[in-house]
Order: structure tokens, then C-alpha cells, then sequence
């Protein structure tokens, strides 16, 4: 009987021990690499960093304003795009897609999020650029919503999944027509993880460069206009970093270090909005 | 068993038959639901009973497969007829579940105003008067009254129970279907829930689907006996519990099988 006790406990300590050093390691990866950016990076940061734009190769100075302004201009257009018909189809998935047409959209979904960016990025140059004429940051914009597209449609739909079938039909025999029941009770019961999945979304476009660089293309000088090229901060960073200059690959980590900065802004903000209203409730 | 002469028929079911696909499980069933009373639906489990409570609201036709054959009638009127708005149907027909389900992300406020919202924009002198007679009604506004804008969540099992049967007295409904309202409840919880039939059926039509014989007898006017589909029996509650007319209704009540 004791024997098969310490057995027990010894099998419990060594899996414990186990799954311990494995979280470690995988924290460790993201305090190295945060350490990292902020070793290289942090003493690049002053006021002109984020106020300046670049200045021509050799100069020394200047900043990044003007891919920080891009980012948030790219970026936020594509959002504004892609949030809504990626939820929109999330919540279609979840609440009426048990038909044919669902099965298609979701297998769309799947194989547009195993698509790699770069090829979306040809897309849009194909699509976009190409008709236009010219590089612009619009075209960026779509390129990167049509990647936030499947990615959220498939998280809103796993989310709206969980809430249960009981507030459903609670709703519906309260007089709620099926619409109704869908954005007013099911989606908000979903909300967080909605939220938390266009977060996700957004962090994850916020960082691409591929579908970018034929489509955004880039721009030295500051630009607010949607249909002119624009510099965004991974776009930037592809730049400096694969410069000749030490210069530029100092200024390369700086805005690598800004880029997880808005990142990190971005999910506090998040997770503050969604904090409970409720206090004690949750 | 006949209902008394003068009572109005407000609902009523004429060979009601619910299936899932081709499968039937509820079986040509006719019942007579007098105003202002409380009618017990009780057998054994799968027998059918919450299917034909899910009937009278067209709760059923949700479900995967789901169809009938026969009619309910409201007032005389099919609700099952192509002119019937179904949204607005269950707004005159008000339904608690088995388990607690309040919203939530709604406050116990908006919980309960949760069914008048949706009949388009009132004063909000009004709502509140609506909402507070509603949970008074439901036996819940002074352990609540002091936190209505909390969450529904922190209320217990029983409390949100009565928060849901509030919520479905808010619209003024004609009827309220309870399907086993007391299944997830404690004792307490319990009373709670039968001391409110006897006070809501002066205003309400209540049609109540228990596993709890002592319940039945202590909260029904009549009461139907289902099994496997079948309405076996039906009449006034002390009848059928004192002195059934048919076999199985006998071998149920005195514990024999079920």
C-alpha cells in the first residue's frame, strides 16, 4: 500500500517538476526576447524618436514618426474593414451556418489562414495596386484585413460557440426575435472573447511586412493620405535592419521595441474596456 | 374530468402531436388549460411532457426535426396558423427552464426589463414601475432592491431562479409555462417557487412540468399524466391522486414504476 503511494507521489512530483520547467521555458523565451529589444532598443528612445522622420543614410538623428502615424493609419483602416466581416462571419458560422454554405465559408476560412501573407500581399498587388496604378496604403489595408478576415471569423465563431444553448433559448422565449437573440444576448455573452480575439487580430497584422511591401510599399517622408505609399514600423524595421549602416540597425531595434510597445498598449487597453462591471460577479 | 362551466378557455391543445422527424413524442394529446389555474403535467422521465409544454409556446419547433400535427389555441385563435407573429406569440406566453438562465451580462435590472425592451423604447418611470412589480411578484424585490444594477451571477440558485420567473412576468404575459422550475433548487428555493404559483395563478394561466409528485399535489389545480407520450389521465389533482381511474396513473403516484 505504500509502495504504491510513494510510486504515486513520486510519478505527481516528477510531472509537476515537468510541465514547471516547460512553462519556464516558454516564459523565458518572452523575457529574452523582451529583454533583448529593450537592451538594443531602449536607449535609441528619445523625443525626436518619435516626433522626426528618418533622415537620408549616413546623417545621424531623425525617428520613425511618420511609420509610427502609418502604422496606426494601415493598421486602423484595416481593422475597420476586416473587424466586421470577420465577426459578422463568425457570428453567422456559429448561429446559422450548419448548411452547406457554412461548411464552404468555414473551409474558405481555414485555407485563407493557412495562406501565407505574402501571397495575400500579391493579391492585393494584383488586385489593387496594379489597376491603381500606384502604391498606397489602402492597398495595404485590404491586404492585411483579408488576412484579419478568416483568422476572426473562426475565433468569434468558436467563442460565440461556448455561450451556452440555454441563454438561446431564454432570449427566444422572451419574445426576442432570432436576431435579436444573436447580437443582444449571444454575441454580448461572447464579447470577451470576441474582444480578445480582434485584439489578437489586429497585434498579429500590426506586425506584418510581407503583404506590405508591394502594397504600402513604404515612404521616407510623412504621409497621411490612404491612397499615397506609407511607412509602416515593420516595414521600417525590414529596412534598417537589412541596412549596411550600424546607425540603422540601431534605429532598427528602437522600433521593433515601439512596435511591441503599441502592441502591449493595445491589449492593456483591451483588457481595461472589458474589465467587469461588475466587481465581485466574475 | 371537465373543467368547470363558467371557467374561460384561454388555452387549449386539440389532438397535439410533436415529433422529431418521424419520430413522435408527443401522441394526439388534448388538454383544456382553464384560466387562472395551475395545471400539473407529471410522468416519468422521456415520457414527453416537456416536448408538449415546449408546444404551447413554439418552443419545439427549435429543436433539430422538430414539427407538429394538431393545434394550440389561444383564445380560440391556432397559434400554429401562418398569420401568427411566433416573436410576439411568446411575448403573450412567458416560459422558466429547468436551470437558472439570466443573462449574464445584464444587471438584475435589466434582466428583468430585458423582455420589455424589446417591445420598443418606454419611459423610464414606466420600466422601473415594471420591473419592480415584477420582482415583487416573483417573491425576489427586497433581497434585490438595494442591487439592481449588480450582477445577475451574484445572485444564488433559488434568487436567480425568481429573477427568471420575474423576468418572464415583466411583459404581462397571458400564460407561464414552468418547466420543472424546482428541478436545480434547494428545499428552500422549492417553497419559494410553489408559494409562488398559488399567488401568480389569480393573474396567470400556469402550466407546470414537475418530476415532483408532492409538488404536483401541492401546487396544481389539475394535473395530466404522460407516459411514453400518451396523456394517460387528466383531471383535478386531489381525483387523481386519491382516486385514479386508470391503472398506470395508480402504479405512478403509489411508487410502483417510473
Amino acid at each position: 500500500m505504500s509502495a504504491r503511494r510513494l510510486r504515486r507521489r513520486i510519478v505527481s512530483g516528477t510531472m509537476t517538476t515537468l510541465v514547471g520547467v516547460l512553462s519556464f521555458v516558454a516564459v523565458l523565451a518572452l523575457v529574452l526576447i523582451l529583454g533583448h529589444l529593450v537592451a538594443k532598443g531602449a536607449s535609441s528612445l528619445d523625443w525626436a524618436f518619435f516626433t522626426k522622420n528618418p533622415v537620408p543614410a549616413g546623417e545621424s538623428g531623425g525617428g520613425v514618426a511618420n511609420a509610427i502615424v502609418g502604422t496606426g493609419i494601415i493598421v486602423g483602416l484595416a481593422g475597420l474593414i476586416g473587424l466586421p466581416i470577420g465577426i459578422g462571419t463568425g457570428l453567422y458560422l456559429a448561429e446559422y451556418g450548419s448548411g452547406r454554405l457554412g461548411w464552404i465559408v468555414r473551409f474558405v476560412a481555414d485555407v485563407l489562414n493557412g495562406t501565407p501573407s505574402i501571397v495575400v500581399g500579391i493579391f492585393a498587388w494584383t488586385w489593387l495596386v496594379k489597376p491603381m496604378g500606384h502604391f498606397s496604403a489602402f492597398a495595404g489595408s485590404m491586404a492585411l484585413a483579408a488576412l484579419m478576415v478568416p483568422m476572426l471569423a473562426r475565433t468569434t465563431e468558436e467563442m460565440v460557440r461556448l455561450v451556452p444553448h440555454s441563454l438561446r433559448e431564454a432570449a427566444l422565449a422572451l419574445g426576442y426575435a432570432r436576431w435579436r437573440t444573436s447580437l443582444r444576448v449571444v454575441a454580448r455573452t461572447a464579447l470577451a472573447g470576441i474582444v480578445t480575439g480582434s485584439l489578437v487580430g489586429i497585434a498579429r497584422v500590426a506586425g506584418e511586412t510581407a503583404p506590405l511591401l508591394f502594397t504600402a510599399l513604404g515612404n521616407l517622408n510623412f504621409s497621411t493620405s490612404v491612397l499615397e505609399p506609407m511607412q509602416t514600423l515593420s516595414l521600417q524595421i525590414y529596412v534598417y535592419a537589412t541596412g549596411p549602416f550600424d546607425e540603422w540597425h540601431r534605429m532598427a531595434w528602437a522600433a521593433a521595441l515601439v512596435l511591441m510597445g503599441l502592441v502591449l498598449i493595445l491589449a492593456i487597453a483591451a483588457r481595461w474596456a472589458l474589465r467587469s462591471r461588475y466587481g465581485a460577479a466574475r | 374530468m371537465a373543467p368547470p362551466a363558467d371557467a374561460r378557455l384561454q388555452l387549449e391543445t386539440v389532438r397535439l402531436t410533436a415529433l422529431y422527424g418521424r419520430r413522435a413524442v408527443v401522441k394526439d394529446v388534448s388538454i383544456l388549460f382553464p384560466t387562472h389555474t395551475v395545471t400539473a403535467l407529471i410522468g416519468p422521465s422521456g415520457c414527453g411532457k416537456t416536448t408538449f409544454l415546449r408546444c404551447l409556446n413554439r418552443m419545439h419547433e427549435l429543436s433539430e426535426g422538430g414539427w407538429i400535427t394538431g393545434k394550440v389555441l389561444l383564445h380560440g385563435e391556432d397559434i400554429y396558423d401562418h398569420a401568427i407573429d411566433v416573436v410576439q406569440l411568446r411575448r403573450r406566453i412567458g416560459m422558466v427552464f429547468q436551470r437558472p438562465t439570466p443573462f449574464p451580462t445584464m444587471s438584475i435590472y435589466d434582466n428583468v426589463a430585458a423582455g420589455l425592451r424589446v417591445n420598443g423604447g418606454r419611459p423610464r418611470a414606466e420600466l422601473d414601475a415594471a420591473v419592480e412589480g415584477a420582482l415583487r411578484r416573483a417573491a425576489l424585490w427586497d433581497e434585490v432592491k438595494d442591487r439592481l444594477r449588480h450582477s445577475a451571477l451574484a445572485l444564488s440558485g433559488g434568487q436567480q431562479q425568481r429573477l427568471c420567473v420575474a423576468r418572464a412576468l415583466a411583459p404581462e404575459p397571458e400564460v407561464l409555462l414552468l418547466d420543472e422550475p424546482t428541478a436545480s433548487l434547494d428545499p428552500a428555493g422549492t417553497q419559494h417557487i410553489e408559494e409562488l404559483c398559488h399567488e401568480l395563478k389569480t393573474r396567470y394561466t400556469i402550466v407546470i412540468v414537475t418530476h415532483n409528485l408532492q409538488q404536483a399535489a401541492r401546487v396544481s389545480d389539475y394535473t395530466g399524466f404522460f407516459y411514453l407520450g400518451d396523456l394517460v389521465e387528466l383531471g383535478r389533482t386531489e381525483q387523481l391522486f386519491t382516486k385514479p381511474t386508470k391503472e398506470q396513473t395508480e402504479a405512478y403516484i403509489t411508487g410502483r414504476f417510473g
